[in-house]
């Protein structure tokens, strides 16, 4: 993974947000002054891109205090409203370090359905095996039909194992199994795909903890990561699934997908904002290769088109 | 789903329901916080700007100033519009008028649902309408989607068209369609990869499927928690196909749904289907009216009754209501109704149903009752009702400390257990009464909030043991 390939690769998944936001910005001001309807308009350009209307009136203040009345140009705007949206995110840009000492560092992706969790492991465990590493999988995804075999697809891909067990057995129990079988062999990440379930299932939340309860009978410290993979595309509920997933399972850090396709991808900045929870990594494309660490001035500003 | 948003709105209401008369300003001011509520709800900006300017011109003017109750005209007005943008009202089917065998397009972005919904929809063809359907996945590109497919027409008992490796998508409809005229299937549902909207390559082949196979239906799946970007893909996915449905899924999560209101507005294709659910027979007809409803507070009465006539044995609901009308209502019939509950879904999905429900369900939220309403629960009130011998299920004021000790110990829970299902049938015999005082107009009118004791007064009274 080249990487100079990195910045036209986000680029380009961030092409199209881009164009939308970059759109509208242009009409906007080509050199205007910036009085009410103007701020009014930049905050409605905002809350279409899936900032939000908190996120998006507190970016607004900060223009009204420091350039209300003035004349701006378009590259002045969008240098600035960059700059706000890189403070808000540069602190949550925290990549996932492995800590190949531990033997193995287990990671436990979870998320609602169809946000890519598979593909999210997959493209990990990819990434893992190029640095060096061993990466065992497990198909924790006992329900949905054939996701054992989608995982079992990816395993091929990328040369690591993948511990499997019979549909809809219980989930705990394989991965309880998977460590067991990944400390014995000294695997260096476990990387637990587990089902997508919606987070105001109470029952199926309580699946996913006690996937965590049985890892601890083996190593107390384990899960060392619960990666919480959203779908870009998601509006405002993505800050209840955070809420909750960090409430019931402790998320440590998110994966953002599908930066490659939607025309937003601002509910990242409402995420930051809201939670100051770690963002490790954006998915930008199906191959393998397209999972990237996140970089909070690279994201902004190719939100803003520059 | 759209809980959130209702309870937006009835603060904004409650305000303009209060006054006796109603000006500009107050009609604005509301505006604005609908328009906020909207926007947090992920309604399309555009949409939202169209939503207010209509209710603002009939809400300003004439209609409300002549009115009696200017509060409840901007609510009704606020509800038709919502029900117009959602596509008016009644249920829009599928459209099966083709010749045999009928080919239906599913498409939409990745991870929408594409798969599970054909699945259903095959399941729902195959026993309501009695069709038979062959599902065929042309995903070739996400690993052991064709599998998936195939797994789920086995589990809704359809058929499915084998897998063959190597083939192009186009190929695969293809063979569908001639393996659905041999074979003679009524409804082939064509399930596709699903692709971004802005990919020419793969937009430009699932045109070309489209025309080879001339579909009744294309359907565009797309997730309820899709934010401002929904009216995106659904516009991108109209021009290039010509979407004539739109199949909403994952309504059974807590996301407040705004993409709906939007996308009717946007496509003019009408959202026929909403997914609920894991489960195959998780598929639902849309009814813009009862959603409508549902985001103004006055709760979905219609759904829960459909639902419950569904699930119910309608004999022995019928002899619950003489007993309740009589007002006798024993242990035995709260046990019998324990069980119908259970037969009904999650208890939080049933009060999301119910008008004035929303605040009720998060208070219960709050005091970890989602948790505490699930079926095992249920199941161990009905264990303590069956260890009580008949004369105390008739009369449960017999049941003093040292009968409440032998039922703890005979259904292995503790004293306070017994307690509780006692208070629990107290509260709801007090129900039963004030139920019985409104009658269903009432009921109608004033909502669930009219039957819970102290909702106003604070604080819930207790009965001491």
């Amino acid at each position: 993974m080249a990487l100079g390939g990195f910045f036209s690769r986000l680029k380009q998944g961030l092409a199209r947000s881009t164009a939308k936001l970059s759109e509208g910005l242009g009409t906007v001001f080509v050199k205007r002054k910036l009085d009410d309807a103007a701020l009014e308009e930049l905050e409605d350009l905002l809350i279409g891109a899936d900032l939000g209307t908190d996120v998006a009136r507190r970016v607004i203040a900060a223009f009204r205090r420091s350039r209300f009345g003035r004349e701006v140009s378009e590259h002045e705007i969008r240098e600035s409203l960059a700059e706000e949206i890189a403070a808000i995110l540069r602190p949550v840009a925290i990549p996932l370090v492995i800590d190949r000492a531990l033997k193995p560092h287990v990671v436990l992706v979870v998320g609602v359905n169809g946000t890519g969790k598979t593909t999210t492991v997959g493209k990990l465990a990819q990434s893992y095996t190029e640095q060096g590493m061993r990466p065992m999988l497990a198909a924790c995804d006992t329900f949905r039909a054939a996701a054992v075999e989608q995982l079992q697809v990816w395993g091929q891909r990328t040369g690591a194992p993948v511990m499997a067990a019979p549909a809809n057995s219980d989930a705990a129990g394989l991965a309880f199994d998977a460590l067991t079988r990944a400390r014995a062999e000294g695997f260096d990440v476990l990387l637990i795909d587990t089902a997508g379930r919606l987070h105001n299932k109470a029952a199926l939340m309580g699946e996913l903890q006690k996937i965590i309860r049985v890892l601890r009978k083996q190593d107390p410290s384990a899960p060392h990561s619960v990666l919480l993979v959203l779908d870009a595309t998601t509006g405002q509920n993505a800050l209840q699934q955070v809420n909750v997933f960090k409430e019931m399972v402790d998320v440590t850090g998110l994966a953002v997908t599908k930066l490659d396709g939607s025309a937003r991808g601002g509910i990242v900045v409402a995420l930051a904002e809201a939670f100051a929870m770690p963002v490790h990594a954006v998915g930008v494309g199906e191959q393998a290769g397209d999972l990237r660490a996140f970089d909070a001035g690279d994201f902004a500003r190719g939100l803003v088109g520059l | 789903m759209f809980d959130a948003l209702t309870s937006k709105l009835s603060t904004v209401f409650e305000g303009l329901r209060r006054r006796g008369a109603l000006n500009e300003t107050d009609v604005l001011e509301a505006l604005r916080e609908v328009r906020l509520a909207l926007l947090d709800a992920d309604v399309a900006l555009p949409v939202v700007k169209d939503f207010i300017t209509r209710v603002r011109e009939r809400a300003i003017g004439q209609e409300v100033i002549d009115s009696v109750s200017p509060g409840q005209q901007v609510v009704k007005i606020v509800n038709d519009v919502l029900i117009e943008q959602l596509g008016g009202a009644g249920a829009v089917a599928l459209n099966l008028n083709a010749v045999a065998p009928i080919p239906i397009l599913m498409v939409g972005l990745q991870g929408s649902g594409k798969t599970t919904t054909s699945g259903k929809i095959g399941l729902r063809l195959s026993t309501r309408l009695r069709k038979k359907v062959l599902l065929a996945s042309l995903d070739t590109q996400r690993p052991a989607a064709q599998l998936q497919l195939q797994v789920l027409a086995g589990q809704a008992g359809v058929g499915s068209l084998p897998i063959v490796p190597g083939e192009t998508p186009l190929q695969i409809a293809r063979r569908a369609m001639e393996t659905g005229r041999r074979e003679v299937y009524d409804i082939v549902i064509l399930d596709t990869a699903g692709r971004l909207s802005i990919d020419a390559e793969l937009m430009e082949q699932v045109r070309e499927i489209r025309a080879e196979t001339n579909p009744a239906e294309t359907l565009l799946v797309v997730d309820a928690m899709t934010g401002q970007d929904a009216v995106n893909t659904a516009k991108a996915f109209n021009d290039a196909l010509g979407i004539t449905g739109i199949v909403m899924t994952r309504m059974d999560g807590d996301a407040r749904g705004g993409a709906a209101l939007s996308m009717r507005a946007v496509t003019g294709a009408p959202i026929k289907l909403t997914g609920s659910g894991e489960k195959l027979d998780a598929l639902e007809d849309f009814h813009p009216e009862r959603v409508a409803g549902r985001i103004l507070g006055q709760g979905d009465v219609l759904g829960l009754v459909e639902r419950a006539s569904e699930n119910l044995d309608q004999e022995e609901a019928e002899k619950l209501a003489r007993k309740i009308a009589k007002g006798r209502f024993d242990l035995d019939d709260f046990a019998a109704q324990l069980k119908q509950i259970t037969k009904m879904g999650s208890i939080s999905s049933i009060l999301g149903m119910l008008p004035g429900a929303g605040k009720l369900q998060a208070q219960l939220e709050a005091s970890g009752g989602a948790a505490g309403l699930d079926k095992k629960v249920i199941n161990r009130q009905a264990a303590i009702i069956s260890s009580m011998t008949v004369k105390e299920r008739r009369a449960p004021d017999i049941i003093k400390a040292s009968r409440k000790k032998r039922i703890a110990a005979g259904s292995g829970v503790t004293v306070q257990d017994v307690n509780k299902l006692l208070k629990q049938f107290d509260d709801m015999s007090s129900m039963m009464k004030r139920m019985n005082k409104l009658g269903q107009k009432g009921l109608m009118r004033h909502g669930l909030s009219a039957l819970m004791p102290g909702q106003r007064g604070g604080g819930q009274q207790r009965r001491g043991y």
